[in-house]
């Protein structure tokens, strides 16, 4: 609990004029499965990739593992916002899995039987062991992001960030991605996740980092999501928001 | 067939596999136009070779082709991160101006030069005739190199076309990725205008990538087929345009590989115009019949 997965510290990005992310700040305990939650367009995507060093920081440090990202990305995985990429790509589910082994296999390498089979057992483990073959357009939204998933697996991280892996997914596929993302932060690997669904965070997460242009709260679900601070992320437009909140610091108490 | 025409051949065959593969990539990363505007953009660098260096050598042309298309891609560049210009509209800008510049410098040679650029005009629409040996040992040399490039690189190729973001994300340098491609496609470019001509050229590295796309639904295998697809078409090209008088070895080569295409587009057994069509034909009979099950 001393040590801390992410740190973040007065970071501000900005793509055109504007800035998305403003003087931002924050903690992500080892070992903790975190929810970040906004409005559409509050920065939340904007605030993993400028983590993971994907876009330029106008100002701000970020250190993972109290390093720089670029020192410890083989201890990263990443799970991408399933729309990010074609899925008519001809590749096969196998092979999107495999991906995840890339890094550790060198580059200008091919990975071999043991990556096949490390691949074919994260694939199993996300219940798609026998879609292996599927060509990935040939897959449901689900089965997709459980792709991503698998390969995240196979990147054996001990920090995940995942854009929306709850996103377009069925209430099933949900409680079996939410089971598995459970059994990481047990293992010890910390979680977070954009998170689109207020009524779920309880239920879901142990931390919550509430995010709009700035970030207002950030902590244990039960502490965080207070209806002033959801006001003040998400602007007040929302009536139901006092329930929201009474029911997360209620459930999570 | 002559001894020259079995040597144009082999190079053909191998610019078309090496336009197929690079293709390929360039397709799947959406930049299929660039080879379009690095064709065109090459233009000028022809005839200022030819001024410069006086003569009419293929690798100092090739040279001065290069050349122009760093330029070009230069303009583009500063055009898209200066001043916000849409990747569309600069790219049809730098082609159109490249290649009226080409144009332009082409015709002045022409006018000026006493004799001895004959010849540059076959750039445009490609021409194998006058070909020597080692004209096509540059050809086979740089699509060899290139194929080899591909090979080693594959993996990272993949990666970067099919996810650039997670890519980034485990300290790939996509940039350098990409750079590598359009290294690959301007390459591909260079060697194919001697026989494709600048008109054409790009059309072969985007028609037997997409035709090769219905056959298969696995990178490899359509890297294959899209390489044979390329060498196909050059091969065929080659042969008429080497049979018939005055007639340009690009838009024949093109048009091969267009009815490959076709008939990929139509015929493929599992996204072909006609495997589909049949498919629901089948469908909509087993309903009618009430074998139809859920």
């Amino acid at each position: 609990m001393n040590e801390l997965a992410i740190q973040v510290r007065r970071l501000t990005v900005a793509y055109e004029h504007k800035p998305v992310l403003f003087d931002v700040d924050l903690d992500v305990p080892k070992g903790r499965l975190m929810a970040i939650v906004g409005p559409n367009g509050a920065g939340k995507s904007t605030l993993v990739k400028a983590i993971l060093g994907l876009i330029p920081r106008v100002s701000g440090t970020v250190s993972v593992f109290g390093k720089a990202f670029s020192g410890v990305d083989t201890r990263v995985g990443y799970v991408p916002q399933r729309e990010s990429v074609d899925w008519d790509f001809p590749v096969s589910a196998l092979d999107v899995v495999l991906m995840g082994s890339y890094h550790r296999v060198g580059w200008f390498r091919r990975p071999g039987t043991r990556e096949r089979d490390a691949a074919a057992k994260a694939l199993d483990e996300v219940g798609m062991g026998e879609f292996a073959n599927r060509q990935i357009s040939q897959l449901s939204g689900g089965q997709q992001q459980r792709v991503f998933l698998a390969r995240a697996l196979l990147q054996q991280a001990d920090l995940y960030l995942m854009d929306e892996p709850l996103a377009g997914v069925d209430a099933a596929t949900e409680v079996a991605i939410l089971e598995l993302l459970r059994r990481m932060r047990n293992e010890g690997k910390t979680v977070v996740a954009v998170h689109h669904d207020l009524q779920t965070v309880a239920d879901y997460f142990d931390d919550v980092a509430l995010v709009n242009l700035r970030v207002f709260g950030v902590g244990p679900v039960a502490e965080v999501m207070t209806p002033e601070r959801l006001r003040q992320t998400y602007g007040g437009r929302l009536g139901a928001l006092e329930t929201i909140a009474k029911s997360a610091t209620g459930a999570a108490s | 067939m002559t001894y020259n025409t079995i040597i144009v051949l082999a190079g053909a065959c191998l610019l078309g596999a090496l336009c197929g593969a690079v293709g390929s990539f360039a397709v799947l990363r959406r930049r299929a136009l660039m080879g379009d505007v690095m064709a065109h953009a090459a233009l000028p660098g022809l005839p200022l070779a030819f001024l410069l260096a006086g003569g009419k050598s293929l690798p100092m042309l090739l040279t001065g082709a290069a050349a122009s298309i760093l330029l070009g891609m230069g303009w583009f560049a500063a055009m898209r991160y200066r001043s916000r210009t849409h990747d569309d509209a600069a790219m049809a800008l730098v082609l159109a101006s490249m290649f009226g510049l080409g144009i332009v410098l082409l015709r002045h040679v022409q006018n000026v030069s006493t004799g001895g650029h004959a010849g540059l005009e076959s750039f445009i629409f490609g021409k194998t005739a006058g070909m020597v040996a080692s004209d096509v040992w540059i050809t086979g040399g740089v699509a060899l190199v290139c194929l080899g490039v591909i090979a080693v690189a594959y993996k990272e190729l993949r990666l970067v076309c099919f996810d650039p973001g997670f890519a980034a994300s485990t300290g790939l340098r996509v940039g350098w990725v990409d750079f590598l491609i359009t290294g690959l496609l301007a390459l591909a470019v260079v060697v194919g205008l001697p026989m494709v001509g600048v008109v054409m050229v790009a059309a072969l590295t985007i028609i037997p990538a997409v035709a090769a796309r219905f056959w298969t639904e696995s990178l490899g295998p359509m890297l294959g087929i899209a390489s044979v697809f390329g060498a196909l078409a050059c091969a065929l090209g080659v042969l008429v345009s080497a049979s018939q008088e005055r007639m340009p070895s690009g838009p024949l080569i093109v048009l091969a590989a267009a009815v490959l295409f076709v008939l990929s587009a139509l015929f493929a057994p599992q996204r072909g115009l006609v495997a589909r069509r049949l498919r629901l034909e089948r469908l909509r009979h087993a309903w009618r019949e009430g074998r139809l099950e859920a």
